[in-house]
């Protein structure tokens, strides 16, 4: 079909200058990704055919949890309850971790290099050291409970929530930040005006998100005297009481369920 | 020459209004854009000259009127009609709205998108283009004096260059009418006249019809062969540039743009005022 632009599009090709080659790269990097990714199938033991000859097993110990049994459903909700409460109050407290240490780690609001440093490797060990390892600590303080689960968790998640308030931060627009600053105005004001507006949408989005998962991460902290539901998943489980296990399962699906639908709602409402 | 394909751009009656809005942004305008003509639309801001580009490229739809290509009503179009519509208008932005992590040649690539048939438009989404689809966007980069830039980023470029590296993109589109929404207004005084001067230069090339809100009145003037003048969403001034004249634009603008027109003005009022 002949246009208008035939005129331009056909014809010679001008001399266009060579393009710098990044095929060697990218085979390289190929070439290492595939060999990274084949040692640590070996790793994992990665066996797909048993998985398949062996399906059956899973339905044979699925079998007993088709049959849950109601008789301490009372005391299960309850523990549900606690546990989102302990996810309530460990979200708040991460919050408050996260909050300094996400202004101080963030590259273009940090005062001095060494405290972006510093910030930045403070919610490398939070994130680094598990929930449950913190809970154990705690619980050395604080007893056996909810509270040293709640601790647990708001100082973990706080180095996780650091770290993507930091990487949001480092991500504005410097252009609507220069504005205020060019009044005169001072750091605080600055992070006011320029910084916290343009954050806030995506870090409330995280905390929603952290919260979630939380919840689910409160649901097992009481294996290790951390409170809430997971003593009794852990207890139901390891003492072959299957049809409670299933019914804590279930209220724990139920709970997530629910928390999903709300923070869902929380989410569209706030953002 | 005329583009074997421009269409004439019909506006009948057209009237916009917003939802919510009391009142309207285009109020009963009617002209007729014959093939190939380079028309300018100037007018202050909210004078509604994104609106009328915007109903144009049918990104927006009138309230009442029709919008017709050659016999085509812009309003009936859904769908594979739309896209299609969207594949013959060619869209030129104040903030040159280029992918700008892409390089050069992609952001011309991007232009050929619509004309992909087959494997071509599989391969097209790991951004693979064969041969000869990457010799029409070398050439079309050669055509606006860019084609050494074609492996930088996009971003890495000036203003003006990324204006011109967006004319190449047209250029590979191949439309039937190019809409340029205040193509030159991000641009310095020198580098606007150099965009200028290559959209107005591919336009007589091709013979297509351009449709550009320029709020210069200068560019009107020199690139445009019939300049439309909009206030407050009416069609106020229809010709071409010589009959621009300093009460036509007093009339377009509310106030007099060139000096000899404010000293003649001011001497008519001292006037006025002695008798």
């Amino acid at each position: 079909m002949s246009t208008a632009f035939t005129s331009i599009h056909a014809g010679p090709v001008p001399t266009v200058p060579a393009r710098q080659s990044v095929a060697g790269r990218t085979m390289l990097a190929t070439l290492a990704l595939a060999l990274v990714f084949g040692l640590a199938a070996r790793v994992v033991e990665l066996r797909p055919l048993e998985l398949v000859r062996d399906i059956g097993n899973v339905g044979v110990f699925l079998k007993g949890y088709l049959n849950p049994s109601f008789g301490n459903v009372g005391e299960y909700a309850w523990q549900c309850v606690v546990t989102m409460c302990i996810a309530l109050w460990g979200t708040v407290l991460a919050l408050v971790v996260s909050v300094p240490l996400g202004l101080l780690g963030a590259r273009n609001l940090s005062p001095h290099p060494l405290v972006y440093f510093a910030a930045r490797r403070v919610m490398d060990v939070l994130r680094a050291v598990n929930e449950f390892v913190f809970a154990l600590m705690f619980v050395t303080a604080v007893g056996l409970g909810p509270f040293a689960g709640m601790l647990a968790l708001g100082i973990h998640t706080g180095g996780i929530l650091g770290k993507l308030l930091s990487e949001t931060i480092e991500s504005v627009d410097p252009g609507q930040v220069e504005g205020v600053a060019a009044v005169g105005a001072g750091r605080l004001h600055v992070i006011a005006f320029g910084v916290v507006p343009q954050v806030l949408p995506n870090f409330l989005s995280y905390v929603l998100l952290r919260f979630e998962s939380d919840i689910r991460s409160a649901s097992v902290i009481g294996m290790v005297g951390g409170g809430g539901i997971g003593f009794y998943l852990w207890d139901t489980i390891r003492s072959f009481r299957d049809g409670e296990a299933a019914t804590v399962i279930l209220l724990i699906v139920a709970m997530v369920m629910c928390i999903d639908v709300v923070s869902a709602r929380v989410r569209r409402a706030a953002i | 020459m005329v583009a074997d394909r421009s269409p004439a751009v019909t506006l009948d009656a057209v009237t916009k209004t917003f939802p919510g809005k009391t009142v309207p942004a285009l109020v009963d305008l009617s002209a007729t854009i014959e093939p190939g003509q380079f028309v300018a639309v100037i007018g202050k801001s909210g004078a509604g000259k994104t609106t009328l580009l915007r109903c144009l490229s049918r990104a927006a739809l009138v309230t009442s009127g029709t919008i017709r290509f050659d016999r085509t009503d812009l309003a009936a179009l859904r769908g594979a009609a739309l896209r299609a519509h969207r594949a013959r208008v060619g869209m030129i932005y104040q903030q040159f709205n280029l992918v700008r992590r892409l390089p050069v040649i992609d952001n011309v690539l991007i232009g050929r998108l619509a004309q992909l048939h087959g494997f071509a438009r599989w391969a097209a989404l790991a951004r693979h283009f064969d041969a000869s689809q990457r010799a029409i966007a070398f050439r079309c980069l050669d055509h606006v004096g860019l084609v050494d830039r074609v492996w930088q980023r996009t971003d890495t470029l000036s203003g003006g260059e990324q204006q011109r590296v967006a004319i190449a993109k047209i250029l590979a589109q191949e439309p039937t009418v190019v809409l340029a929404d205040e193509p030159v207004a991000s641009l310095d005084l020198s580098n606007g006249r150099l965009v200028m001067q290559t959209l107005r230069r591919v336009a007589s090339a091709v013979g297509i019809t351009v449709i550009a809100t320029l709020h210069h009145v200068e560019h009107a003037r020199n690139y445009a062969d019939r300049i439309l003048g909009l206030k407050a969403g009416r069609l106020v001034f229809d010709g071409p540039a010589s009959q621009l004249t300093d009460a036509a634009l007093f009339e377009i603008f509310g106030e007099f743009l060139t000096e000899p027109a404010r000293r003649a003005e001011s001497e008519r009022l001292g006037e006025l005022a002695a008798s």
